[in-house]
């Protein structure tokens, strides 16, 4: 029988290679966005299981609008890094290193 | 039934449609209205400061408890909004000699405005959670606004990225503090963590939620991306990161955890002393080596920052109304040192490097003695206004017994104050250098002049800000 647990245990999971891929990445920004999704969805489960387990349904309304506020963000980090595209003409991680820090 | 809600949300709801409204505008005509558009959302900010400033007093709440207009949230309001207006009176000259007044960045402005509001409104965490991204989603477009320009679309890509992994650390504390608690509500919330026994789960919800949101205050460890992006940002957008959201998330953390952690008080005391501590030493010990105006505002940022934390980290009635009175003070400094950083320049270029300041007593003395003033007053010197920030900040701490925290916070007040008094040394001892010129606009001029002498005549009774906010916060705790 699949419980709460399980469904708790992969959205940590996903959670944390989410948080992973924006660290350890060394390539690309577009593997930050995917990891930024990936949060959101580990989010979305997590809600959602819990949502089923409780009997209720304000979970599942919230996840409607993290899906929703999460395209808006998506769309945002896109057109931000095709800004930075057009001033360096790479979207490497190595290179956003104008400023340090 | 529907009609007492709308008019709760009144104000949020005017400016949101005429955010809206002056979208359409800019769109559907020349770019000859990018000017009026900039000044119609400047005074449109500012009469809807007044409109909250002035509502009756009392507590209404509206949808059913998620959204509430207290005392709390209306002082946070009238600073956020006073702010955001004063952000963009003072940005018209820069953007216009930068080529870079367009309608968007004061419906951006207002947006961003409308989701503070709502973040520091919210007793809700889906409220909280679409408050804060409407705020967010608007200052990372606005501080990539010069597209042009390599430093601002790196400091707008550097802010979005790890915006969006607070953003996302906030949420699974929300789903976990959904979870455990079985609702969304902060008075829920409450409600589960009576009897003393706070579950492991809600423990957890609890270090994700302030974790998220101490990015947004800028607290050390979650401060890396506010040099960057202060730096790359252009200066008017820097002086808006460093006034209005500053301020609603700070009062959006004190409403979550005041309110809805109330009962877990001693859990999360000790993460605020830590992050109070941090950011205090940080913040003065990164700023001693910077050699640019605005990323040293970005390390005095943090310091001031870890000061309210330790306000929100006493736990009291007093601590609360302390970070209000911190936070006004620290609004008004910080608009009248940005009035002097836009127009830092030479041959119609912007100029942020400190040594340029060389001897800046005998090309502008009253300027000069206007900024001296200010930083006197970031770096708490007694009697200026500044101090009795400070003062509030640490009386709090030592009533609620955290006394090493404010010893703490006074060695670290001390260290800051070194490159605030290094500004002074420069401008009055430093170097003779060919630095800057250009003149000052009459309504910057204002806005400087009026910042220090509120440093200077505040000494007498704080304009009165101390009965408001002592009876802002106590609205908190009913």
């Amino acid at each position: 029988m699949i419980g709460l647990g399980h469904y708790l245990t992969v959205a940590a999971i996903m959670f944390v290679t989410g948080i992973f891929g924006i660290f350890i990445n060394r390539k690309n920004v577009i593997i930050i966005l995917m990891s930024i999704e990936l949060m959101l969805l580990a989010v979305n489960l997590n809600l959602v299981a819990f949502s089923a387990h409780l009997g209720d349904l304000v979970g599942q309304i919230f996840t409607l609008f993290v899906l929703t506020v999460a395209a808006a963000e998506a769309a945002i980090g896109l057109a931000i890094l095709v800004c930075f595209f057009r001033n360096t003409g790479t979207i490497a991680v190595e290179d956003i290193n104008v400023m340090k820090g | 039934m529907l009609a007492e809600n709308l008019a709760v949300v009144a104000p949020e709801l005017l400016l949101a449609v005429l955010a809206m409204a002056f979208l359409m505008l800019g769109a559907f005509s020349s770019r000859a209205m990018d000017g009026p558009i900039l000044w119609g959302a400047t005074i449109v900010l500012a009469v809807v400061g007044l409109w909250i400033g002035f509502q009756p007093e009392g507590t209404r709440t509206a949808f059913d408890g998620s959204f509430v207009s207290d005392g709390f949230a209306r002082f946070s309001k009238v600073m956020v909004l006073f702010g955001a207006a004063a952000t963009l009176a003072l940005s018209r000259d820069y953007l216009q000699k930068n080529d870079l007044l367009k309608y968007e960045y004061p419906v951006l402005a207002m947006l961003a405005a409308v989701g503070m509001m709502t973040m520091v409104s919210a007793r809700d965490l889906i409220v909280l959670y679409l408050g804060l991204e409407l705020q967010s989603l608007a200052l990372y477009v606005v501080a990539a606004f010069r597209r042009d320009s390599l430093r601002s679309t790196e400091a707008g890509l550097k802010y979005f990225v790890l915006g969006a992994l607070s953003s996302g650390l906030l949420l699974y504390g929300a789903s976990l503090t959904y979870g455990y608690s079985g609702t969304t509500a902060f008075a829920g919330i409450g409600v589960s963590l009576e009897g003393g026994h706070v579950p492991l789960g809600l423990l957890f919800g609890l270090v994700f939620l302030v974790a998220g949101m101490a990015f947004k205050v800028s607290a050390v460890p979650f401060h890396m991306w506010t040099p960057d992006v202060y730096e790359g940002s252009p200066t008017p957008v820097t002086l808006f990161f460093a006034t209005a959201p500053k301020v609603a998330a700070a009062a959006m953390i004190a409403r979550l955890l005041y309110d809805a952690f109330g009962g877990a008080t001693a859990d999360w005391q000790q993460i605020l002393v830590f992050l109070s501590i941090a950011s205090m030493f940080l913040g003065a010990v990164g700023g001693i080596g910077q050699r640019n105006f605005k990323r040293l505002m970005a390390y005095s940022s943090i310091n001031h920052m870890g000061f309210v934390l330790m306000g929100l980290a006493a736990g009291t009635e007093q601590g609360a109304q302390a970070m209000l009175i911190y936070l006004a003070i620290y609004v008004t400094m910080n608009v009248g040192a940005f009035a002097f950083i836009l127009n830092m320049e030479k041959d119609g270029k912007p100029v942020t490097d400190l040594y340029s300041l060389g001897l800046y007593s005998r090309v502008a003395p009253a300027r000069a003695a206007a900024l001296a003033v200010l930083m006197f007053s970031m770096a708490g010197v007694p009697p200026l206004v500044g101090f009795f920030g400070k003062f509030y900040v640490l009386t709090a701490a030592v009533d609620a017994g955290l006394v090493w925290l404010a010893i703490a916070g006074v060695v670290a007040s001390v260290i800051a104050a070194y490159y605030y008094l290094r500004i002074v040394f420069l401008m009055y001892f430093g170097e003779a250098v060919d630095g800057l010129d250009g003149r000052m606009p009459g309504l910057h001029w204002g806005f400087l002049g009026a910042s220090a002498l509120a440093m200077l005549l505040g000494i007498v009774n704080l304009f009165g800000v101390e009965t408001i906010a002592g009876a802002a916060a106590m609205t908190l705790f009913q």
